[in-house]
Protein backbone atom coordinates (compact mmCIF):
# COMPACT_ATOMS: atom_id res chain seq x y z
CA UNK A 1 0.00 0.00 0.00
CA UNK A 2 3.35 2.15 -0.51
CA UNK A 3 4.03 3.49 -3.55
CA UNK A 4 7.89 3.07 -2.71
CA UNK A 5 9.65 1.18 -0.37
CA UNK A 6 11.46 4.04 -0.15
CA UNK A 7 10.60 7.07 2.57
CA UNK A 8 10.86 10.39 1.26
CA UNK A 9 11.36 11.62 4.72
CA UNK A 10 13.35 10.20 7.96
CA UNK A 11 13.29 12.05 11.15
CA UNK A 12 13.70 11.00 14.70
CA UNK A 13 11.69 12.78 17.37
CA UNK A 14 13.70 12.42 20.90
CA UNK A 15 11.99 11.31 23.67
CA UNK A 16 9.98 13.60 25.92
CA UNK A 17 9.92 16.14 23.67
CA UNK A 18 6.88 17.78 20.94
CA UNK A 19 6.43 17.98 17.53
CA UNK A 20 3.66 19.17 14.72
CA UNK A 21 3.16 18.96 10.82
CA UNK A 22 0.65 18.93 8.49
CA UNK A 23 0.28 15.22 6.56
CA UNK A 24 -1.50 15.58 2.78
CA UNK A 25 -4.03 12.97 2.05
CA UNK A 26 -2.95 10.16 -0.11
CA UNK A 27 0.87 10.13 2.38
CA UNK A 28 1.65 7.21 4.40
CA UNK A 29 2.89 8.62 7.92
CA UNK A 30 5.48 5.43 9.59
CA UNK A 31 5.79 5.69 13.20
CA UNK A 32 8.88 3.35 14.71
CA UNK A 33 9.42 2.71 17.94
CA UNK A 34 12.95 3.27 17.74
CA UNK A 35 14.82 1.70 20.98
CA UNK A 36 11.16 -0.45 22.27
CA UNK A 37 9.10 0.76 24.83
CA UNK A 38 8.25 4.53 23.28
CA UNK A 39 4.86 6.04 23.83
CA UNK A 40 3.53 8.33 21.52
CA UNK A 41 0.53 10.48 22.37
CA UNK A 42 -1.37 12.26 19.08
CA UNK A 43 -4.13 14.61 18.54
CA UNK A 44 -5.60 15.34 14.65
CA UNK A 45 -7.49 17.87 13.33
CA UNK A 46 -8.46 19.50 9.87
CA UNK A 47 -5.91 22.31 8.75
CA UNK A 48 -8.92 23.60 6.72
CA UNK A 49 -11.38 23.55 9.75
CA UNK A 50 -9.60 22.76 12.75
CA UNK A 51 -13.08 22.20 14.54
CA UNK A 52 -13.03 19.39 12.83
CA UNK A 53 -11.05 16.95 15.30
CA UNK A 54 -9.94 13.46 15.88
CA UNK A 55 -12.68 12.13 18.04
CA UNK A 56 -12.37 8.92 20.79
CA UNK A 57 -15.63 8.19 21.13
CA UNK A 58 -16.81 8.11 17.14
CA UNK A 59 -13.64 5.69 16.61
CA UNK A 60 -14.42 3.21 18.65
CA UNK A 61 -18.06 2.74 18.63
CA UNK A 62 -17.94 2.98 14.80
CA UNK A 63 -15.50 0.03 15.16
CA UNK A 64 -16.78 -2.07 18.59
CA UNK A 65 -13.38 -1.38 19.47
CA UNK A 66 -11.51 -0.40 22.97
CA UNK A 67 -8.68 -0.91 20.83
CA UNK A 68 -6.64 0.17 17.91
CA UNK A 69 -4.86 -1.76 15.30
CA UNK A 70 -4.68 -2.94 11.85
CA UNK A 71 -7.63 -2.17 9.51
CA UNK A 72 -9.10 0.36 11.97
CA UNK A 73 -9.68 4.19 10.73
CA UNK A 74 -9.50 7.18 12.85
CA UNK A 75 -12.34 9.20 12.44
CA UNK A 76 -12.89 13.09 13.04
CA UNK A 77 -16.02 14.34 14.70
CA UNK A 78 -17.71 15.45 11.20
CA UNK A 79 -17.66 11.14 10.23
CA UNK A 80 -15.00 11.45 8.20
CA UNK A 81 -11.65 9.55 8.13
CA UNK A 82 -8.65 11.30 9.45
CA UNK A 83 -6.09 8.49 8.43
CA UNK A 84 -6.52 4.16 7.96
CA UNK A 85 -3.90 1.94 10.05
CA UNK A 86 -2.90 0.15 7.24
CA UNK A 87 0.27 -1.40 9.04
CA UNK A 88 0.59 -2.25 12.76
CA UNK A 89 2.96 -4.62 14.37
CA UNK A 90 1.57 -4.55 17.93
CA UNK A 91 -1.85 -5.45 17.59
CA UNK A 92 -3.07 -2.86 20.72
CA UNK A 93 -2.64 0.69 21.11
CA UNK A 94 -4.37 2.53 23.90
CA UNK A 95 -6.79 5.95 22.79
CA UNK A 96 -8.61 6.12 26.68
CA UNK A 97 -6.07 6.85 28.60
CA UNK A 98 -5.56 10.49 27.99
CA UNK A 99 -1.96 12.16 28.42
CA UNK A 100 0.04 13.19 31.93
CA UNK A 101 0.10 16.52 32.98
CA UNK A 102 3.03 18.31 34.99
CA UNK A 103 1.84 17.18 38.64
CA UNK A 104 1.88 13.67 37.39
CA UNK A 105 5.12 13.99 35.99
CA UNK A 106 6.61 15.50 39.05
CA UNK A 107 4.52 13.19 41.88
CA UNK A 108 5.83 10.12 39.32
CA UNK A 109 9.60 10.87 38.38
CA UNK A 110 10.60 14.34 40.27
CA UNK A 111 10.83 17.41 38.95
CA UNK A 112 13.78 18.24 36.35
CA UNK A 113 13.92 21.87 35.68
CA UNK A 114 15.78 23.04 32.21
CA UNK A 115 17.71 24.93 33.94
CA UNK A 116 19.31 22.03 35.68
CA UNK A 117 18.68 19.45 33.09
CA UNK A 118 18.71 21.44 29.42
CA UNK A 119 16.99 19.12 27.11
CA UNK A 120 16.51 16.57 29.34
CA UNK A 121 14.43 18.61 31.65
CA UNK A 122 11.15 16.74 32.41
CA UNK A 123 8.30 17.31 29.86
CA UNK A 124 4.57 16.36 30.08
CA UNK A 125 2.38 15.63 27.37
CA UNK A 126 -0.12 17.91 28.65
CA UNK A 127 2.16 21.11 28.05
CA UNK A 128 3.40 19.63 24.71
CA UNK A 129 0.23 19.12 23.33
CA UNK A 130 -0.65 22.85 24.39
CA UNK A 131 2.74 24.04 22.73
CA UNK A 132 2.31 22.25 19.03
CA UNK A 133 -1.68 23.28 19.33
CA UNK A 134 -1.06 27.59 19.73
CA UNK A 135 1.40 27.16 16.58
CA UNK A 136 -2.34 26.75 14.77
CA UNK A 137 -4.06 28.92 16.85
CA UNK A 138 -5.33 26.22 18.81
CA UNK A 139 -5.59 25.91 22.56
CA UNK A 140 -7.78 23.87 25.49
CA UNK A 141 -10.75 24.17 24.42
CA UNK A 142 -9.59 22.31 21.36
CA UNK A 143 -7.42 19.27 23.64
CA UNK A 144 -9.51 16.27 23.57
CA UNK A 145 -8.89 12.43 24.36
CA UNK A 146 -5.63 11.72 22.34
CA UNK A 147 -4.15 8.53 20.83
CA UNK A 148 -1.09 6.68 22.77
CA UNK A 149 0.53 4.69 20.03
CA UNK A 150 2.60 1.51 20.89
CA UNK A 151 0.87 1.59 24.55
CA UNK A 152 -1.24 -1.48 25.62
CA UNK A 153 -4.26 -0.28 28.26
CA UNK A 154 -6.35 -3.68 29.21
CA UNK A 155 -9.49 -3.85 31.18
CA UNK A 156 -11.23 -7.27 33.34
CA UNK A 157 -14.49 -7.99 33.02
CA UNK A 158 -15.46 -5.84 36.06
CA UNK A 159 -13.87 -2.54 34.13
CA UNK A 160 -10.72 -2.24 35.78
CA UNK A 161 -7.45 -1.11 33.69
CA UNK A 162 -4.15 -2.44 33.56
CA UNK A 163 -1.16 -0.81 31.68
CA UNK A 164 0.89 -3.73 30.20
CA UNK A 165 5.04 -2.93 30.24
CA UNK A 166 6.96 -4.06 27.94
CA UNK A 167 4.64 -3.86 25.01
CA UNK A 168 6.20 -2.34 22.40
CA UNK A 169 9.56 -3.51 21.12
CA UNK A 170 12.49 -2.05 18.65
CA UNK A 171 11.58 -1.87 15.68
CA UNK A 172 7.67 -2.09 15.71
CA UNK A 173 5.91 -0.18 13.10
CA UNK A 174 2.51 1.03 12.52
CA UNK A 175 1.50 2.54 9.09
CA UNK A 176 -1.02 5.26 8.83
CA UNK A 177 -2.30 5.92 5.39
CA UNK A 178 -3.97 9.90 5.29
CA UNK A 179 -7.46 10.14 3.82
CA UNK A 180 -7.24 13.65 4.18
CA UNK A 181 -5.30 16.53 5.00
CA UNK A 182 -4.26 16.31 9.01
CA UNK A 183 -2.56 18.40 11.10
CA UNK A 184 -0.85 16.15 13.43
CA UNK A 185 0.29 17.09 16.73
CA UNK A 186 2.32 14.52 18.46
CA UNK A 187 4.41 14.01 21.59
CA UNK A 188 6.87 11.37 22.66
CA UNK A 189 6.40 11.51 26.28
CA UNK A 190 5.44 9.11 28.78
CA UNK A 191 1.96 7.27 28.61
CA UNK A 192 0.59 7.85 32.03
CA UNK A 193 0.05 4.91 33.35
CA UNK A 194 3.71 4.14 32.87
CA UNK A 195 5.34 3.62 36.51
CA UNK A 196 8.78 2.75 35.43
CA UNK A 197 11.06 4.29 38.19
CA UNK A 198 13.13 6.30 35.43
CA UNK A 199 11.21 9.01 33.49
CA UNK A 200 10.80 6.85 30.25
CA UNK A 201 12.27 8.90 27.78
CA UNK A 202 12.36 6.65 24.08
CA UNK A 203 12.72 8.32 20.18
CA UNK A 204 9.91 7.73 17.52
CA UNK A 205 11.63 7.97 14.01
CA UNK A 206 8.58 8.77 11.63
CA UNK A 207 8.72 8.45 7.96
CA UNK A 208 6.83 9.82 4.96
CA UNK A 209 5.88 7.76 1.85
CA UNK A 210 3.41 8.32 -0.83
CA UNK A 211 0.72 6.12 -0.71
CA UNK A 212 -0.82 3.97 -3.46
CA UNK A 213 -3.70 4.34 -4.70
CA UNK A 214 -6.81 3.41 -2.41
CA UNK A 215 -9.05 0.87 -4.20
CA UNK A 216 -12.91 -0.21 -3.69
CA UNK A 217 -11.21 -3.35 -1.86
CA UNK A 218 -9.18 -1.36 0.47
CA UNK A 219 -9.19 -3.82 4.07
CA UNK A 220 -9.85 -0.57 6.18
CA UNK A 221 -12.44 0.49 3.52
CA UNK A 222 -14.77 -2.58 3.58
CA UNK A 223 -13.38 -3.64 7.00
CA UNK A 224 -17.21 -2.64 8.58
CA UNK A 225 -20.26 -0.83 7.05
CA UNK A 226 -19.49 2.48 9.35
CA UNK A 227 -15.97 2.54 7.79
CA UNK A 228 -17.55 2.32 4.52
CA UNK A 229 -19.76 5.07 4.82
CA UNK A 230 -17.24 7.17 6.65
CA UNK A 231 -15.01 6.60 3.24
CA UNK A 232 -17.85 7.81 1.54
CA UNK A 233 -18.31 10.60 3.54
CA UNK A 234 -15.00 11.89 3.21
CA UNK A 235 -14.97 11.64 -0.96
CA UNK A 236 -17.63 13.53 -0.94
CA UNK A 237 -15.79 16.46 0.85
CA UNK A 238 -12.78 15.82 -1.47
CA UNK A 239 -15.60 16.12 -4.54
CA UNK A 240 -16.29 19.33 -3.29
CA UNK A 241 -12.76 20.57 -2.76
CA UNK A 242 -12.02 19.82 -6.10
CA UNK B 1 -22.15 -0.46 42.83
CA UNK B 2 -26.13 0.18 43.93
CA UNK B 3 -26.36 3.28 46.63
CA UNK B 4 -29.51 5.05 47.07
CA UNK B 5 -30.09 8.28 47.91
CA UNK B 6 -31.55 9.81 51.36
CA UNK B 7 -32.46 13.12 49.76
CA UNK B 8 -36.03 13.61 49.17
CA UNK B 9 -37.52 14.93 46.18
CA UNK B 10 -39.81 17.42 48.35
CA UNK B 11 -36.81 18.82 49.50
CA UNK B 12 -35.37 19.84 46.30
CA UNK B 13 -34.73 23.38 45.63
CA UNK B 14 -34.90 22.86 41.60
CA UNK B 15 -36.85 20.26 39.54
CA UNK B 16 -37.38 20.22 35.66
CA UNK B 17 -38.78 17.76 33.39
CA UNK B 18 -36.37 17.87 30.36
CA UNK B 19 -37.99 16.28 27.17
CA UNK B 20 -36.03 14.47 25.20
CA UNK B 21 -34.54 16.28 21.85
CA UNK B 22 -34.07 19.09 24.90
CA UNK B 23 -30.84 20.06 25.98
CA UNK B 24 -30.64 21.44 29.77
CA UNK B 25 -28.09 23.99 30.99
CA UNK B 26 -27.77 25.16 35.30
CA UNK B 27 -24.72 26.29 37.30
CA UNK B 28 -24.62 23.92 40.24
CA UNK B 29 -22.97 25.39 42.98
CA UNK B 30 -20.04 23.63 45.11
CA UNK B 31 -21.63 21.53 47.65
CA UNK B 32 -25.06 21.25 45.73
CA UNK B 33 -26.53 17.73 45.07
CA UNK B 34 -28.02 17.27 41.50
CA UNK B 35 -29.89 14.22 40.65
CA UNK B 36 -30.82 12.73 37.33
CA UNK B 37 -33.77 10.76 36.88
CA UNK B 38 -34.61 8.36 34.40
CA UNK B 39 -38.77 8.62 34.32
CA UNK B 40 -39.44 5.71 32.23
CA UNK B 41 -36.11 3.81 31.72
CA UNK B 42 -32.93 3.47 29.21
CA UNK B 43 -32.99 6.67 27.90
CA UNK B 44 -29.40 8.06 27.69
CA UNK B 45 -28.70 11.09 29.21
CA UNK B 46 -25.76 12.73 27.63
CA UNK B 47 -24.39 15.13 29.84
CA UNK B 48 -20.82 17.60 29.85
CA UNK B 49 -19.61 19.59 32.54
CA UNK B 50 -17.65 22.68 32.39
CA UNK B 51 -15.75 24.81 35.24
CA UNK B 52 -18.56 27.53 35.77
CA UNK B 53 -15.62 30.32 35.93
CA UNK B 54 -13.90 29.26 33.32
CA UNK B 55 -14.96 26.51 30.63
CA UNK B 56 -12.28 26.13 29.14
CA UNK B 57 -11.61 23.49 31.88
CA UNK B 58 -13.70 20.65 31.37
CA UNK B 59 -14.86 16.90 32.29
CA UNK B 60 -12.39 14.93 30.72
CA UNK B 61 -13.34 11.22 30.27
CA UNK B 62 -9.87 9.98 29.66
CA UNK B 63 -8.93 11.36 32.92
CA UNK B 64 -11.64 10.49 34.51
CA UNK B 65 -11.12 6.23 34.17
CA UNK B 66 -7.45 6.53 34.26
CA UNK B 67 -7.50 8.37 37.68
CA UNK B 68 -10.10 5.90 39.05
CA UNK B 69 -8.57 2.90 37.17
CA UNK B 70 -11.81 1.69 35.75
CA UNK B 71 -13.68 2.25 33.07
CA UNK B 72 -17.17 2.27 34.05
CA UNK B 73 -18.81 5.06 36.14
CA UNK B 74 -20.65 4.44 39.48
CA UNK B 75 -21.66 5.84 43.19
CA UNK B 76 -17.74 6.56 44.11
CA UNK B 77 -16.73 7.61 40.82
CA UNK B 78 -15.18 11.11 40.31
CA UNK B 79 -15.30 12.85 37.54
CA UNK B 80 -11.99 14.82 36.62
CA UNK B 81 -11.31 17.82 34.52
CA UNK B 82 -9.68 17.61 31.58
CA UNK B 83 -7.23 19.73 34.28
CA UNK B 84 -6.96 16.31 36.31
CA UNK B 85 -9.36 18.47 39.30
CA UNK B 86 -11.82 16.64 41.01
CA UNK B 87 -15.53 18.43 39.27
CA UNK B 88 -18.19 15.63 40.91
CA UNK B 89 -18.37 12.81 42.85
CA UNK B 90 -21.45 10.46 41.76
CA UNK B 91 -22.79 9.82 45.52
CA UNK B 92 -25.93 7.82 44.68
CA UNK B 93 -26.72 5.38 41.53
CA UNK B 94 -29.67 3.17 41.41
CA UNK B 95 -29.17 2.20 37.89
CA UNK B 96 -25.02 0.83 38.51
CA UNK B 97 -23.03 1.46 35.47
CA UNK B 98 -22.75 4.29 33.04
CA UNK B 99 -21.20 5.19 29.80
CA UNK B 100 -18.14 7.49 29.42
CA UNK B 101 -16.43 6.25 25.97
CA UNK B 102 -19.26 6.21 23.56
CA UNK B 103 -19.70 9.75 23.33
CA UNK B 104 -23.14 11.32 21.99
CA UNK B 105 -24.72 10.97 18.22
CA UNK B 106 -24.29 13.61 16.05
CA UNK B 107 -25.64 14.24 12.90
CA UNK B 108 -22.13 13.36 11.04
CA UNK B 109 -22.07 10.49 13.77
CA UNK B 110 -25.47 8.72 12.38
CA UNK B 111 -24.95 8.74 8.92
CA UNK B 112 -21.56 6.97 9.72
CA UNK B 113 -23.10 4.23 12.74
CA UNK B 114 -26.73 4.00 11.03
CA UNK B 115 -27.10 4.98 6.84
CA UNK B 116 -26.01 8.15 5.04
CA UNK B 117 -29.19 9.60 4.78
CA UNK B 118 -29.60 9.63 8.44
CA UNK B 119 -27.70 13.03 8.32
CA UNK B 120 -30.55 15.44 9.15
CA UNK B 121 -32.17 13.53 12.22
CA UNK B 122 -31.87 15.50 15.25
CA UNK B 123 -28.74 14.62 17.43
CA UNK B 124 -27.06 15.40 20.63
CA UNK B 125 -24.23 17.81 19.60
CA UNK B 126 -27.12 19.97 17.97
CA UNK B 127 -28.96 20.18 21.06
CA UNK B 128 -25.27 21.30 22.76
CA UNK B 129 -24.82 23.67 19.71
CA UNK B 130 -28.40 25.38 19.85
CA UNK B 131 -27.44 25.54 24.03
CA UNK B 132 -24.15 26.97 23.48
CA UNK B 133 -25.33 29.70 20.66
CA UNK B 134 -28.83 30.34 22.95
CA UNK B 135 -26.51 31.03 25.86
CA UNK B 136 -23.53 33.65 24.26
CA UNK B 137 -22.81 34.78 27.32
CA UNK B 138 -21.11 31.80 28.49
CA UNK B 139 -18.45 32.24 25.58
CA UNK B 140 -18.59 28.73 24.23
CA UNK B 141 -18.91 27.31 20.75
CA UNK B 142 -18.23 23.73 19.06
CA UNK B 143 -14.79 24.00 20.51
CA UNK B 144 -16.13 23.54 23.45
CA UNK B 145 -18.33 20.11 22.65
CA UNK B 146 -16.01 17.36 23.31
CA UNK B 147 -16.60 13.99 25.21
CA UNK B 148 -19.23 13.38 27.57
CA UNK B 149 -20.67 10.94 30.58
CA UNK B 150 -24.03 8.72 28.73
CA UNK B 151 -25.34 8.49 31.66
CA UNK B 152 -28.00 5.48 32.12
CA UNK B 153 -26.02 3.61 29.10
CA UNK B 154 -24.30 0.49 29.18
CA UNK B 155 -20.81 0.12 27.17
CA UNK B 156 -19.10 -3.13 27.96
CA UNK B 157 -15.60 -3.67 27.47
CA UNK B 158 -14.39 -7.31 26.90
CA UNK B 159 -10.96 -8.52 28.00
CA UNK B 160 -9.81 -9.14 24.38
CA UNK B 161 -10.17 -5.14 23.56
CA UNK B 162 -14.16 -5.59 22.13
CA UNK B 163 -17.17 -2.83 22.74
CA UNK B 164 -20.12 -3.42 23.03
CA UNK B 165 -23.46 -1.94 23.25
CA UNK B 166 -25.54 -3.70 25.50
CA UNK B 167 -29.72 -3.67 26.71
CA UNK B 168 -30.01 -0.78 29.10
CA UNK B 169 -29.58 -1.63 32.61
CA UNK B 170 -31.44 1.35 33.72
CA UNK B 171 -35.61 1.28 34.07
CA UNK B 172 -38.30 3.88 35.24
CA UNK B 173 -37.14 5.62 38.41
CA UNK B 174 -33.82 4.53 38.47
CA UNK B 175 -31.38 7.63 39.02
CA UNK B 176 -27.49 9.28 39.66
CA UNK B 177 -26.75 11.78 42.16
CA UNK B 178 -23.62 13.98 42.07
CA UNK B 179 -22.24 16.11 44.78
CA UNK B 180 -20.36 19.35 43.20
CA UNK B 181 -16.91 19.64 44.41
CA UNK B 182 -16.24 22.86 42.40
CA UNK B 183 -18.98 25.24 40.65
CA UNK B 184 -19.85 23.38 37.94
CA UNK B 185 -21.97 24.11 34.42
CA UNK B 186 -24.10 21.15 33.84
CA UNK B 187 -25.11 20.71 29.88
CA UNK B 188 -27.31 17.65 29.17
CA UNK B 189 -28.56 16.92 26.23
CA UNK B 190 -31.77 14.28 26.28
CA UNK B 191 -30.78 12.49 23.76
CA UNK B 192 -33.46 12.38 20.72
CA UNK B 193 -31.58 9.01 19.23
CA UNK B 194 -34.34 7.19 17.23
CA UNK B 195 -31.81 4.66 15.91
CA UNK B 196 -30.39 2.89 18.71
CA UNK B 197 -32.23 -0.50 20.61
CA UNK B 198 -30.61 0.83 23.57
CA UNK B 199 -33.93 3.12 24.34
CA UNK B 200 -36.43 0.55 22.22
CA UNK B 201 -36.08 3.59 19.57
CA UNK B 202 -38.09 5.31 22.30
CA UNK B 203 -36.21 8.66 23.20
CA UNK B 204 -38.12 9.28 26.65
CA UNK B 205 -38.35 12.35 29.66
CA UNK B 206 -35.74 12.71 32.35
CA UNK B 207 -36.12 14.73 35.55
CA UNK B 208 -33.14 16.69 36.65
CA UNK B 209 -33.36 17.48 40.96
CA UNK B 210 -30.79 19.83 42.93
CA UNK B 211 -30.37 19.97 46.56
CA UNK B 212 -28.91 23.17 47.93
Amino acid sequence: MLQSAAPLYDDLIPGGSHWSFIMRRGHVLRLIDETGGANVGMLMYNPENPLERYNMPDTLKNQHTFLLTKGHVLLSDMGRVFASIIRDDLGWHDTVSGTCNADQVEKRWGKKTYQEAHNHYHRNGFSSFLNELAKYGLGKKDLTANLNWFSKVKTDDDGNMAYVSDHSYAGATVDLRFEMDTIVVLHTCPHPLNTTPDYPRHPLRYQLFKAAPVTDADPCKISSPEATRAFANTALYHMMQS
Amino acid sequence: MIKESELKPENASFRETVPAGDYFLKVVKAGETVRILDLEGNQAADTLFYNAHNPTERYSAVDTIREQGNVYLTAGSKLMSSENNVMLEITADTCGRHDTLGGACAAESNTTRYALEKKCMHACRDSWLVAVTEHEELGMTKRDITHNINFFMNVPVTADGGLTFADGISDAGKYVELKAAMDVLVMISNCPQLNNPCNAYNPTPIEVLVWS
